[in-house]
């Protein structure tokens, strides 16, 4: 090859890495103004309607607006908005770093069992709860619910460490947690009354209603110490997909980034399933979606991961409020239904890969 | 130039050993050495071990280089993985462990030369999922060169290439070894290449070092008899070049 050409096509293959990064970043702009404005549409939407305007006055310069507007705005309706923001964004990342350690595209809080366990110890609270402390009735659910999804994930955790125990193996005993947990709780709703028959039935829906400042604030304090724990290992999570040879030869240390990441996974997605209940699909396809968008080099993959899991959330709380007037509907139901369309059309579309 | 020396390596797989005992002479920089051994020898483990991939008893001297173990890379035999990168994308990350989010031109241009230099550039934004089993093998080469080894351990690294690809690719590395003075260890199961291509040869069998020293030394009718099993003989071409004629395996 002549050096002309040569110098032609380095130039040409930095110049084209250059283009691709900044469509990247477009693109990471593009979904952060999306999940701004479903936000403030979430905000505008419920028994009384505002205007986008008047929710953006009222966040922007509550003094000028009417209180009973500000008081809908910021105590009512922005927990909430934000609820399924902070939500969807901890369940997606949690999935996307699942399914990068375990090398398993089906690998999310909820096939692992942390789900199944966060709703079973929910249940146990609201059943032995309204029988022996009702007051007590609404810490219990949760801190119940955050104690069981911590143990499925130790559990996972632990059993990661032993010799043997592949990543294959892993995906398998989440798989059986499942189905424990989900026979545990088929039990306790057969021997609970009706009244706690029907909280159960309701908590593991999925509700964002039950959203407050508190709940939120923790949803995103966690994010934020997380989150940038996975930015420093940018480099090294993106190489363990290359496989675990590749990513050790590259001088990663598998072993403890998959136990580091483990750890800190288990703690994202228990804690937002014990506030808001079983919502199964934003860690599996959260994580996909930004896959296909952006590809798998977690500078972009993983703001992507978390724009993706927010969007999905915050459009699903929109159109848990307008499908039926009046009434809100479960949104851990609604998401599948909004989400598996859409992610059919991207599977489906030339617009798949991320280059 | 770097050297390395083994002293007493060992390697086992839970209770199971595979390696032990494991030495060589002084290998120099600036040449390549062949690691040859019949299937499930040992020559994966062994640079598995060398790199610290695996722990186990024995020491890796290294003289010569500043960095220590961070001189040494490993470019694994198998190729797998299905990321959704780019193969531009898959060599930065290569060259970017360790270090900050920022890539700089500087970097990016030494990508494109690893890719040019091995003629990848006309794939570097395909993605991974979407190339041959030849054309992943040179994509791992990039990915260990671009990490600048002192000593680079290549796990057959030519066993997915055509016959051009295989003689460039050798030759490359001999040419880059003899630039950079860097210490190119490659097991082979190709012994033509071995007798063509490296000055020494080490020989791997059931876990141990049976021969360590020049190529023409170490590739003798009586080795293949013993380690590999085969009657052959190493005989000069018409142009003077050594070659290996197997004749039958051994009865
Ligand atoms: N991860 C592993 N766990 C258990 N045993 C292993 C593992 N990897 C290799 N072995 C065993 O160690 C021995 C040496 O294997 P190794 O991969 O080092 O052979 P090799 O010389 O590279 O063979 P090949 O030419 O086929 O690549 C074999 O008996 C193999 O079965
Ligand atoms: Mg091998």
């Amino acid at each position: 090859m002549t050096s002309v050409a040569a110098r032609a096509s380095v130039q040409e293959g930095r110049d084209r890495y250059r283009g691709l990064a900044l469509r990247r970043i477009f693109l990471l702009a593009g979904l952060s103004f999306a999940l701004f404005a479903s936000v403030c549409v979430d905000m505008a939407l419920g028994p009384a309607n505002y205007t986008i305007a008047e929710v953006l006055r009222a966040m922007f310069d509550a003094d000028a607006v009417s209180d009973q507007l500000r008081v809908v705005v910021w105590d009512i309706r922005m927990p909430i908005a934000l609820m399924a923001v902070t939500v969807g964004a901890s369940l997606s990342v949690a999935g996307a770093q699942m399914q990068t350690i375990l090398a398993n595209p089906l690998a999310s809080p909820f096939t692992l069992g942390i789900s199944a366990a966060a709703s079973f110890g929910a249940a146990l609270a609201l059943v032995a709860g309204t029988a022996l402390v009702p007051i007590a009735v609404n810490y219990m659910v949760p801190i119940n619910a955050f104690a069981m999804a911590m143990i499925a994930a130790l559990f996972i955790h632990f059993a990661s460490t032993m010799r043997g125990v592949t990543v294959e193996t892993i995906v398998l005993l989440g798989i059986a947690l499942v189905f424990t947990f989900n026979a545990l709780l088929s039990l306790l709703q057969y021997l609970a009354s009706e009244q706690a028959l029907a909280a159960v039935v309701f908590w593991t829906m999925g509700s964002l209603t039950k959203a407050t400042w508190p709940k939120v604030a923790i949803t995103a304090a966690v994010l934020a110490v997380t989150v940038p724990l996975f930015a420093r290992q940018a480099w090294a999570l993106t190489a363990l997909r290359l496989g675990e040879d590749k990513a050790a030869s590259f001088g990663v240390n598998v072993r403890r980034l998959r136990l580091s990441t483990m750890m800190t996974v288990s703690l994202l997605a228990a804690i937002p399933v014990s506030f808001v209940g079983t919502i199964g699909f934003i860690g599996l396809v959260g994580p996909h979606i930004a896959r296909m968008l952006v590809g798998e080099d977690q500078r972009f993959f993983l703001p992507a991961s978390v724009l993706c899991g927010a969007l999905l959330l915050s459009v699903t709380s929109v159109v848990s409020k307008t499908l039926l007037p009046g009434a809100i509907l479960p949104i851990g139901v609604i998401t599948a239904l909004v989400g598996v369309p859409f992610f059919f059309v991207l599977i489906f579309s030339s617009r798949r890969r991320a280059w | 130039m770097v050297a390395i020396a083994l002293d007493d390596l060992g390697a086992a797989y839970g209770r199971r050993t595979v390696l032990s005992g494991f030495s060589t002479p002084i290998l120099e920089g600036g040449a390549l050495t062949a690691v040859i051994g019949p299937n499930a020898a040992g020559k994966s483990t062994l640079f598995k071990r060398i790199a610290g991939l695996i722990k186990g008893p024995g020491t890796v001297h290294l003289t010569e280089t500043a960095r220590g173990r961070d001189a040494v890379r490993y470019m694994p035999q198998d190729t797998g993985g299905n990321a959704v990168l780019t193969v531009y994308e898959s060599v930065l990350l290569a060259a970017k462990q360790g270090s900050g989010w920022r890539v700089s031109d500087g970097e990016l241009a030494e990508i494109d030369q690893i890719l040019a230099a091995l003629d990848l550039h006309d794939l570097a934004f395909r993605g991974l999922g979407e190339l041959s089993g030849g054309q992943r093998q040179l994509v791992a080469i990039a990915q260990a060169l671009v990490r600048r080894p002192e000593v680079l351990l290549m796990d057959e690294p030519t066993s997915a290439l055509d016959l051009y690809r295989q003689i460039e690719v050798l030759a490359f590395m001999q040419r880059r070894a003899r630039a950079s003075g860097m210490a190119v260890l490659i097991a082979l199961h190709d012994l033509n290449h071995a007798l063509r291509y490296c000055d020494n040869t080490i020989v791997v069998a059931n876990g141990a070092m049976q021969a360590a020293g020049p190529t023409s030394e170490v590739i003798t009718a009586e080795m293949l008899r013993e380690v590999y099993r085969v009657d052959g003989r190493v005989e000069r071409c018409s142009r003077g070049r050594p070659v290996l004629i197997v004749d039958s395996t051994a009865t």
